[in-house]
C-alpha cells in the first residue's frame, strides 16, 4: 500500500496548463489559450448551469476513433472536469449531446430518441469528420451521413479523429462565443 | 514400389494438411479442384464443384480439426460464389463454391463450426443466400434499414439504396426468452452509459447471477463492404483504417497486404519493418488502455489514471514521430507514408525503456492489491475447450491457453525476420486476460527494439502496379485483438470490386456470451472490457 502512495507522490500533478502549450498550426480565429477559454466557460457554466455542464456522448455509428480521443479528455493531462464539464450516463442528465457519426441507419431511431430524452435547453455537437459531413462513409443504404441529417446540430468539431485539444476547444467555443 | 507410394502418401498426408483434406474429400465422393498456382497466397484455393457438397466439406474440415477463419460471398453476376478460409497448424486454405444467383442456397457450415454462425447470417442478410440446416435462422446484420427481400451487396443494388424517410427502430427481434420463478430480464443498449460503441445486451438473471446473455449487434453497420466497391487502392487503405478506429494499423496493414498480393507487388523491406513497428505501437497503446479500463471497471482508480497516463505519453510520441496519434493512414498500398526519421529510433528506444520501467513499478503495485485480485481472479471464465470450440482469437484465446499468433505461426514480413514469442496464460479468467496483455506488451517492446536494430535502408514505398482485372488477394496479419483476415478483388481500371475485412471481434464476441455466464451482473462490464470486442469491426 505504501508503494502505491509513493507512486502517486512521485508521479506528481501532470495536468497541463494549456495556455503555455503550442496549439498547432491553424489556430487563427481561436487564438485564445485554453485556460482563458476555460475561465470563460467556467464563468458561463457557473452562471447558466449552476457550476457544471453535463455531456452525454453518443456513438451513432463511429469507427471508435473519436471515442478514444473523447476518453482522453478525462486523463490526467487534459482533465476536462476542472472546467466543470462532466460526462454523464444518461441523456436525461445532459445539457449537451456529443455525437459521433456517421449516423448509421441502424442507430438512427436510437439517436432521435436520445435527442428527445434530453431535457431542454440542449445543444448538440457533431464530432469528427464523419459526424460533421459523413467523412469516409458518406450517405448510403446503411448510413445517413452527417449528424445534422438526423437531428439539429449547434456546432461541429472536425478531424479524423479530432485530438483532445481540438475537442476541448470545440466544446469550450460553443459557449464562449 | 506400391509400398513406397503408400509410404510417400502417408508422409505427405502427415506433413501437408491441405493434401490430407483433399484425400479425405475424395474418399467421401466430394469433387474438389485444387487451383494451382493458388491465386490467394499464402492460402491454397480449393474449389468445391457441387454446391450441395459444401456441408460435407465442413464436416471433413471439422473432423481434421481445421479452424473456421472467415467466410465471405461475391456477386459474380451469373453465379454467386462463397468462400471460406480455414486454418490448421499455420496453414491456410480457402474453399470456394458457386451457387445460382436467383435462388442461392447452400448447406450451412454452422452445425460444424460455431464461428460460421454469425458470418453466414451476415451473408444471408446482405446477399440473400439461404444456408440450409443453419441452427439460428434469425436475421443478424439486418435491422430495419432494408427488408428481407433486399440484398445490398448484390451488384445490381444501388449504393445509396432505397432507405425509408426515417429508419424505424428494430422492435421485434425474436430474443431468446428465459422463464421461471424469479427470472428477470435486463435489456441494455444500444446507447450505453459510458463513452463506448453501441450494441444491445439482453441479460437473464436470477438475483444477481447471470443465467444467460444474448448479444444483438449490427447497430453500427455502415456498409463498409458496399462503399469499398469502386475505390482506388489508396482510398481503400483509408477506409480499411476506419473499419475499427482502434485497429487502424491492423486493418490497413491487412488490406494493403491483400492488395499488394493481388498486384504481385512486395513492399520494400524498410516499409515492412516500419509497418511492424506501427503495429506493435498500436498493440501497446490499446493494451495500456484496456488494462486501465479493466481496473476502472472494478473501481481501482489509481491504476486507471496511471496506465491512462502512460497511454497518453505513448500517443504523443506517435504524433511526434509519425504525425498521427492513432497512426491513421500511415500504411499505404506499396509501403508506408512516413519514415522513421533520424533520431526517432533513439527516441523510441528511450521511451520503450521508460515504459518498461514504469510498468515494472506499476504492475508490482497492482499485483499486490488484494481488492483488485478479489474482483478479477476467477471472474469470467473461458475454458480452453470453449476457446477452441469458438475459435477464440488473440489474447482471448491465449489467456485460455490456446496458442495461435499469425506472427508466429504463419509469419509475414517483417515478422519472418525477428523472433516472436507468444506469451500464454492458462486460467481463462479476467485476470488472465489482464496479465496476458501485459506480457504481450513486453514482447511488443522487445519487437520494436529488434525491428529498429535490424531496420534495412532503402525506400519506404514501391510504385503501385495496377493489378489485372479480377485479380484477388488475401491479407492475414495479427492485429492487437488477434488474427485479421482481409479479402480483396480488383475489377476494371484497377479499382476495388470486393472488400471483406474479418476483424477478430467477429469471432470473439460469442466468447463474451460464454464468459458472462454465472457471474454477477455488476461484473459484466469488467468481463466485457476483458474481451473488448470492436462493435464497428463486427458490424461493418
Amino acid at each position: 500500500m505504501l508503494s502505491l502512495y509513493r507512486k502517486i507522490f512521485t508521479t506528481g500533478v501532470l495536468t497541463e496548463k494549456f495556455a503555455k502549450n503550442k496549439l498547432g498550426p491553424q489556430q487563427t480565429a481561436r487564438e485564445l489559450g485554453l485556460d482563458e477559454l476555460g475561465e470563460k466557460l467556467k464563468s458561463t457554466v457557473d452562471k447558466r448551469f449552476a457550476g457544471s455542464l453535463h455531456i452525454r456522448q453518443v456513438d451513432a455509428g463511429s469507427c471508435n476513433g473519436c471515442e478514444l480521443e473523447i476518453h482522453a479528455l478525462n486523463n490526467v493531462y487534459y482533465d476536462i472536469e476542472r472546467f466543470g464539464v462532466h460526462f454523464v450516463a444518461s441523456p436525461r442528465h445532459a445539457d449537451v449531446l456529443l455525437v459521433t457519426g456517421p449516423v448509421s441507419r441502424n442507430m438512427e431511431a436510437a439517436l432521435r430518441r436520445t435527442y428527445e430524452a434530453t431535457a431542454n435547453p440542449k445543444w448538440v455537437i457533431a464530432v469528427g469528420d464523419c459526424g460533421a459531413c459523413g467523412g469516409e462513409f458518406g450517405v448510403s443504404y446503411a448510413s445517413c451521413g452527417a449528424v445534422a441529417n438526423v437531428i439539429p446540430v449547434d456546432a461541429v468539431i472536425p478531424g479524423c479523429p479530432p485530438p483532445p485539444l481540438e475537442l476541448m476547444r470545440g466544446i469550450l467555443n460553443l459557449f464562449s462565443a | 514400389m506400391n509400398d513406397q507410394n503408400e509410404l510417400d502418401r502417408e508422409v505427405q498426408e502427415q506433413f501437408d494438411p491441405a493434401r490430407r483434406f483433399l484425400l479425405e474429400l475424395a474418399d467421401r465422393g466430394v469433387e474438389a479442384q485444387a487451383i494451382s498456382p493458388s491465386p490467394l497466397p499464402p492460402a491454397q484455393l480449393l474449389e468445391i464443384v457441387e454446391p450441395t457438397d459444401w456441408g460435407k466439406a465442413a464436416a471433413v474440415a471439422q473432423s481434421q480439426a481445421w479452424r473456421w477463419v472467415a467466410g465471405w460471398a461475391e456477386d459474380g453476376q451469373a453465379l454467386l460464389s462463397v468462400s471460406v478460409c480455414l486454418e490448421l497448424q499455420g496453414i491456410y486454405m480457402v474453399l470456394r463454391t458457386r451457387t445460382d444467383t436467383r435462388q442461392p442456397c447452400l448447406p450451412s457450415h454452422a452445425p460444424y463450426f460455431f464461428a460460421a454462425n454469425r458470418p453466414e447470417r451476415h451473408m444471408r442478410d446482405l446477399f440473400g443466400i439461404e444456408f440450409t440446416d443453419h441452427p439460428d435462422p434469425r436475421r443478424w446484420t439486418r435491422h430495419q434499414a432494408w427488408d428481407s427481400e433486399t440484398a445490398p451487396l448484390r451488384k445490381s443494388f444501388p449504393r445509396e439504396g432505397l432507405p425509408p424517410e426515417q429508419t424505424p427502430p428494430d422492435m421485434n427481434y425474436p430474443f431468446f426468452r428465459a422463464e421461471g420463478h424469479g427470472v428477470y430480464e435486463i435489456p441494455v443498449g444500444p446507447v450505453h452509459a459510458g463513452i463506448i460503441e453501441p450494441g444491445h445486451f439482453r441479460f437473464h438473471a436470477v438475483g444477481e447471477t447471470l443465467l444467460h446473455l444474448e448479444e444483438r449487434l449490427g447497430y453500427v453497420h455502415k456498409g463498409v463492404e458496399k462503399i469499398a466497391e469502386g475505390r482506388t487502392p489508396e482510398s481503400l487503405a483509408r477506409l480499411a483504417g476506419r473499419v475499427s478506429g482502434d485497429t487502424t494499423v491492423g486493418h490497413a496493414f491487412a488490406a494493403c497486404l491483400a492488395m499488394e498480393r493481388a498486384a504481385n507487388l512486395e513492399a520494400p523491406p524498410r516499409a515492412a519493418f516500419i509497418r511492424g513497428i506501427l503495429a506493435e505501437r498500436e498493440r501497446i497503446a490499446n493494451h495500456l488502455w484496456d488494462m486501465a479500463a479493466i481496473c476502472n471497471d472494478v473501481g481501482f482508480g489509481f491504476a486507471y489514471y496511471q496506465l491512462g497516463r502512460l497511454r497518453e505519453v505513448w500517443l504523443r510520441d506517435n504524433q511526434a514521430m509519425f504525425g498521427h496519434r492513432l497512426l491513421m493512414d500511415r500504411i499505404i498500398p506499396g509501403g508506408v507514408s512516413v519514415d522513421v526519421a533520424n533520431g526517432a529510433g533513439e527516441r523510441m528506444r528511450a521511451s520503450s525503456k521508460v515504459l518498461r520501467l514504469e510498468l515494472d513499478d506499476l504492475l508490482t503495485i497492482i499485483d499486490a492489491n488484494s481488492s483488485l485480485e478479489d474482483r478479477i481472479v476467477t471472474t469470467g471464465y473461458l475454458t480452453l475447450e470453449d476457446a477452441q470450440t469458438l475459435g477464440a482469437l488473440g489474447f482471448v484465446g491465449r489467456a485460455s491457453g490456446q496458442v495461435f499468433d499469425v506472427r508466429h505461426d504463419a509469419p509475414y514480413s517483417p515478422y519472418d525476420q525477428v523472433e516472436v514469442k507468444v506469451p500464454l496464460e492458462e486460467q481463462g479468467d479476467v485476470a488472465s486476460r489482464f496479465w496476458v496483455r501485459y506480457k504481450e506488451m513486453r514482447v511488443a517492446l522487445k519487437l520494436i527494439e529488434s525491428l529498429l536494430d535490424k531496420m534495412p535502408d532503402g525506400d519506404i514505398a514501391a510504385p503501385w502496379i495496377t493489378p489485372q482485372p479480377d485479380a484477388e488477394g488475401l491479407g492475414l496479419v495479427e492485429g492487437w485483438r488477434g488474427e485479421i483476415l482481409c479479402f480483396v478483388r480488383f475489377g476494371e481500371n484497377g479499382c476495388i470490386s470486393r472488400y471483406y475485412p474479418r476483424d477478430p471481434s467477429i469471432v470473439n464476441w460469442p466468447a463474451l456470451e460464454k464468459i458472462a455466464l454465472g457471474n454477477i451482473v455488476p461484473d459484466f462490464p469488467v468481463c466485457n472490457k476483458s474481451v473488448n470486442g470492436s462493435y464497428s469491426g463486427n458490424d461493418l
